[in-house]
This record gives C-alpha cells, sequence and structure tokens, in this order.
C-alpha cells in the first residue's frame, strides 16, 4: 500500500499534507495524537474521501480506478460504533459476508466461526444493541473478517475497552497478523497498543508523516535510556537540561523533575560509562540525582521524537 | 487436539462478483418487513379493496341484473386511486427509517466500506419500498384485470382495453417511483424516523392544504402543480385516456414530478457517503 504525495483539504483545514507512504507487508502501526490525520488517511484509502491531489495504491490497485475490487479485499473495522439496526450478532456478520460477495450458506457459516475467534460465540443470537463497548469491538473486527480480507484497517480498535478485554482485542489483532496472515494496518494513538500488535509503525503528526519504518529499527541507533529523577540545588532544571543535551544526550521531561534521557551509544565511553557521564554532569552542575533506571528504548521515544515533543 | 478448530481460518470458497449487493440490502429489507406482524396487518388491510373489486366483478360477470356495475377502464383508474391512502401509509411505516436508521447506527461506514457503491445501497433501499408499493398498486389492479377474464370467460374486456396492461404499469410506477425517491430523500435527512415520517405527511397535507387555499382564492384548478398528489393524480387521469380533473397542463404535472424525483437523487447523491464530512 502506498501514497503519493496526498492532499486532503476539508473546508479550509489541510487534513493531510503532501503525504507520502509505504506501508509494508504484515501489521503496520498508524500512530499519532488525535486530529493527526489517521483515519482521514484510512478514510481515504476505503475511497470515502477524495483527496484533492496525490495517489494511493491498495494491494496493488489505484484507490481512485478500481475501489470496489479494493474494498472486496479489505476489511474495515470503524473507530465508532457502527451496526445494522435491528439484527442479532450472528444475522448482522453473515449479512456483512453477503455484503462483500459471499455466498449466503458460506456468510453464515463463517458468521459463526468469526464470531467464535473474536469471542462473542455465546452472545452470537443477542441483538447488538444490547452488547456492551467492549462486545460491540468485537463485532465490528468480525464483521470486517468475515470474508477473509487480504488487508485489515483497525481504527482504534481498543477504544472504550477495559483492560483485560483490550489485552484480547490486542491478542487477537496479534494473532491476525502473526499467525493467520493478514496484513492490518492499526490506526492508534496508544503507543502500547502499536508496539505489542506491530512490526512497522507510521508515525502520523498534523497531517503529515512524522516517522515511518521499522519499529525496531526505529528504537535505534543503538543507546541505552535512563529514567532519571533530580533535584536542583539552585540553577533551574533547564539548565540542567541543555547541559545533557550539550553532552549529546537527548532529554524529554515529563515531570518537574522526572525525564527520560537518551544517551546516544559512542556518546560516553559505554560499559557504565553512561550512568557516570549523567553523574558526572550532575555533580558539575549541583544536581542530585534521586533516581536513575536503565531503560530500553521504546516506541513512545520514537514518537516523541518523531514528534517534537518535549 | 480439539475436534474442531475454532480459531481463524481463510476462506476458500466462492465470491459474487461487484454489482450484486443492491440484492442482498433488498432481501435483507424485506425479510424483516415480513416478520413484522403489524406490518403484515397493514398488508392484508391494503388488500381488501381488492377483495371488494374482485366480488364486484364476480357479481357483475354472473349476473346480468348487475351489469351497471360491471368495470371499465375508469374502474382500474379507481383501484389505483383507492390505493393511495395505502401508498401513503406503507411509504410512511416502510420508508422512514431505511436510511434515517442505518444514519443512527452510523450503518453507513459499513456497508459502504464494503464493495458496494453508493448507488447500489440507495437502489436497495428503494427496492424494498418499491416492492410493497407495487405490492398493492400493480399487483392488485393486473390480479383484477386476471380475474375479470377468468370471470367473463372472454377476452372481449381486455382486447377493447388493451391500453389498461401499460396503463397500469406506468400509473404504478409514476406513483411508487415518486413516493419511493422523496420518502428515501427525507429519510437521508433525518437519523430520527419519527421526524421523516412527521416530515412526509407535513409535506403532503401541507401542498394539498397551499393547493386548497389557492383554489379558493383564485377559484382556478391550474395551480394544482403545487402538490405532488395532484400532480400525480393529473398525470395518472392522461395516462387512463380520461380527462383530466384539473386545469393544470398534464406536461406541467409531469415535470413537476420528474423534478421532484430528480430533486431527491441529487439529495440522496449528497446524504448517502461513507464519512460525513463537517467544515
Amino acid at each position: 500500500m502506498e501514497l503519493q504525495n496526498v492532499t486532503v483539504i476539508y473546508g479550509k483545514n489541510q487534513a493531510l499534507k503532501n503525504v507520502s507512504a509505504t506501508f509494508a507487508r504484515g501489521a503496520v502501526g498508524l500512530l499519532g495524537p488525535n486530529g493527526a490525520g489517521k483515519s482521514t488517511m484510512l478514510k481515504s484509502l476505503l475511497g470515502f474521501i477524495k483527496p484533492a491531489k496525490g495517489q494511493m495504491r491498495v494491494l496493488g490497485l489505484d484507490v481512485a480506478q478500481r475501489p470496489l475490487e479494493i474494498r472486496a479485499r479489505l476489511g474495515y473495522m470503524p473507530e465508532s460504533d457502527g451496526h445494522i439496526p435491528g439484527m442479532n450478532a450472528v444475522s448482522f456478520v453473515a449479512y456483512c459476508g453477503q455484503l462483500a460477495g459471499l455466498p449466503e450458506v458460506d456468510a453464515m457459516q463463517r458468521a459463526h466461526e468469526v464470531l467464535y475467534y473474536v469471542g462473542l460465540g455465546e452472545a452470537r443470537y443477542r441483538n447488538i444493541e444490547t452488547y456492551s463497548t467492549g462486545m460491540k469491538q468485537r463485532i465490528k473486527l468480525a464483521q470486517a473478517l468475515v470474508h477473509d480480507p487480504d488487508l485489515l484497517f483497525l481504527d482504534e480498535p481498543t477504544n472504550g475497552m477495559d483492560p483485560k478485554g483490550r489485552d484480547e482485542m490486542l491478542e487477537l489483532i496479534r494473532d491476525l497478523a502473526h499467525n493467520k496472515n493478514v496484513n492490518l494496518i492499526l490506526s492508534s494513538h496508544l503507543l502500547p497498543d502499536v508496539e505489542f500488535t506491530c512490526d512497522y509503525v507510521v508515525v502520523m503528526d498534523k497531517g503529515q508523516v512524522a516517522a515511518q519504518g521499522p519499529i525496531d529499527e526505529l528504537k535505534g541507533p543503538a543507546g541505552r535510556v535512563f529514567e532519571l529523577r533530580v533535584k536542583v540545588m539552585g540553577g533551574n532544571l533547564s539548565a540542567f537540561i541543555d547541559v545533557l543535551e550539550g553532552a549529546g544526550m537527548e532529554c524529554h521531561a515529563s515531570d518537574e523533575d522526572v525525564m527520560r534521557v537518551f544517551v546516544p551509544a559512542g556518546a560516553t565511553g559505554g560499559n557504565g560509562s553512561d550512568q557516570q557521564a549523567i553523574f558526572k554532569l550532575a555533580a558539575e552542575h549541583r544536581v542530585q540525582v534521586r533516581h536513575l533506571r536503565p531503560s530500553v528504548p521504546t516506541l513512545e521515544d520514537v514518537f516523541a521524537k518523531a514528534v517534537g515533543e518535549e | 487436539m480439539p475436534i474442531h478448530d475454532q480459531s481463524y481460518r481463510r476462506y476458500g470458497g466462492g465470491r459474487a462478483i461487484p454489482g450484486r449487493s443492491w440484492m442482498v440490502i433488498a432481501r435483507a429489507g424485506v425479510i424483516s418487513l415480513i416478520k413484522k406482524r403489524i406490518f403484515l396487518g397493514i398488508l392484508i388491510f391494503a388488500w381488501l379493496p381488492f377483495i371488494v373489486r374482485a366480488v364486484q366483478i364476480y357479481i357483475t360477470a354472473n349476473y346480468p341484473q348487475a351489469s351497471m356495475f360491471a368495470p371499465t377502464a375508469k374502474t382500474f383508474r379507481e383501484v389505483l386511486e383507492q390505493q393511495d391512502f395505502f401508498v401513503f401509509v406503507m411509504t410512511i411505516y416502510i420508508g422512514a427509517g431505511l436510511i434515517a436508521a442505518d444514519r443512527r447506527a452510523n450503518a453507513l461506514q459499513i456497508y459502504l466500506a464494503k464493495p458496494l457503491m453508493r448507488s447500489e445501497y440507495i437502489a436497495g433501499k428503494a427496492a424494498v419500498l418499491a416492492f410493497f408499493l407495487l405490492l398493492v398498486t400493480w399487483v392488485p389492479a393486473m390480479l383484477l384485470l386476471l380475474i375479470q377474464v377468468m370471470f367473463s370467460g372472454n377476452f372481449e374486456f381486455v382486447r377493447n382495453n388493451l391500453f389498461l396492461v401499460p396503463a397500469i404499469t406506468v400509473a404504478s410506477l409514476l406513483q411508487v417511483l415518486l413516493a419511493t425517491f422523496t420518502m428515501l430523500a427525507l429519510s437521508s435527512l433525518s437519523k430520527s424516523s419519527r421526524y421523516v415520517s412527521i416530515l412526509y405527511t407535513g409535506i403532503i397535507f401541507f401542498t394539498g392544504a397551499i393547493y386548497g387555499v389557492l383554489w379558493g382564492i383564485t377559484g382556478s384548478t391550474s395551480v394544482s402543480w403545487v402538490s405532488p398528489v395532484t400532480s400525480s393524480a393529473q398525470v395518472i387521469d392522461v395516462i387512463f385516456r380520461l380527462p383530466p380533473r384539473y386545469t393544470t397542463p398534464w406536461q406541467v404535472s409531469l415535470i413537476v414530478i420528474v423534478a421532484l424525483i430528480t430533486v431527491s437523487i441529487s439529495v440522496l447523491e449528497r446524504r448517502v457517503r461513507g464519512v460525513e464530512v463537517v467544515t
């Protein structure tokens, strides 16, 4: 799937600004804060929104030329609740299968199978309007899966779910991507969701692609991350951050006295010298290090770096 | 090892070519309505005039004393006119929620993410309403024509009034298309089927009232074009080769009907979308 110089305009607002991106096979996370343009991108790829300029290809097919063929091979789990009124779960999912071109008998069989797979087997004869939020998320996944798509668009699939349900949903998504060979794009503003389920990530910010690539690669280059809590004696914290950054480190302050410090490989001597360098700089500038815990680079660091968050 | 694998399996069966999803929508809509007892009651009630007319045809065919009640071409026009009330009731009962309910449940994004065009969705929804409206207009009228042949034992009436077959068909289609598209357009404007029902009823009665007032002021029926009901009646009179009941040229009435259908299709084109963009 790829986008070339795609611009989407709502009135006077540019929701996507000249976006070019390539999505690898497998599980790709579409990451970004609310309003970054993630859902707009998915809706454009579905053909719901016509871009002002640019070209889009999905599964090797041009979105503008062959939208029906694309949608026949694509499953979409929308962000907002959606169902066909007056139907129970199995009728709804089977109906969606028929709409996607499955014969009636096959659609019904697949509906039962998929509902069991998403964990709604026991509730499949209940009217969808009586479902809880978590169940509604599952039924949306089921209707997206019933016709066995080659590509799945999941728009904020864990929204409104309790922690247990969220974990189960993420396990399902991970299973689909890694064991069932379903390519998927997971749009989310939740970093742990993307990190748990995806191998690749496209980071969106303010309608533009801020970063993209394999998550492991983006987490690099090699280096170490420390969670640091300090007490500044006399001076101010921003001065100390400037000192750390002057020494080639990257700081992301998350609280008044707490920060994440990324020490790139080679910035110090390695073999424990990273910590020593931080202690030394702190001592030189009369800063007490109250807490220092080594960590590993996470997608949060990639995201923060990509969107330029402090 | 489980006896039956309940995890996700890939599908290897056949798939229909795109373009037939409207039939899936239409079939589902028809079946869901037939399951409703209230609707079946309305449907049976709508067929009562047919039974009365069938008895009338039977009596006139078998008892010469009742020949003054023998059916004429005008009888079939009257049959369709009698059904106007049921067309109105069924249009509201079936049509008000056809798109409004989907909009309320955010179903449009589900539908349009599947391999079907917006025109297919509209065609499927229109087919549900049109099917039932034809069931209370075209079907009883054509059956009465058949019953007339059966009870009289000859084709003389049909031969003498051969235009009745296309007249019933065209007149029914005109009634049905007008009701279907105006109702679907209104249904696409709201998420509340109750509001749509009120709006449709209001339009029908309000335009009728305007015509009544204008007729009272001017004393002329030439302003009948203001109401879709009178416009439709005017054109259908002409289709049945009867003198038009209003002084409005029938072409003007026809233009009003065509314009209403065109505007309705234009509204549907704008309102039926996978995403609602608010700027």
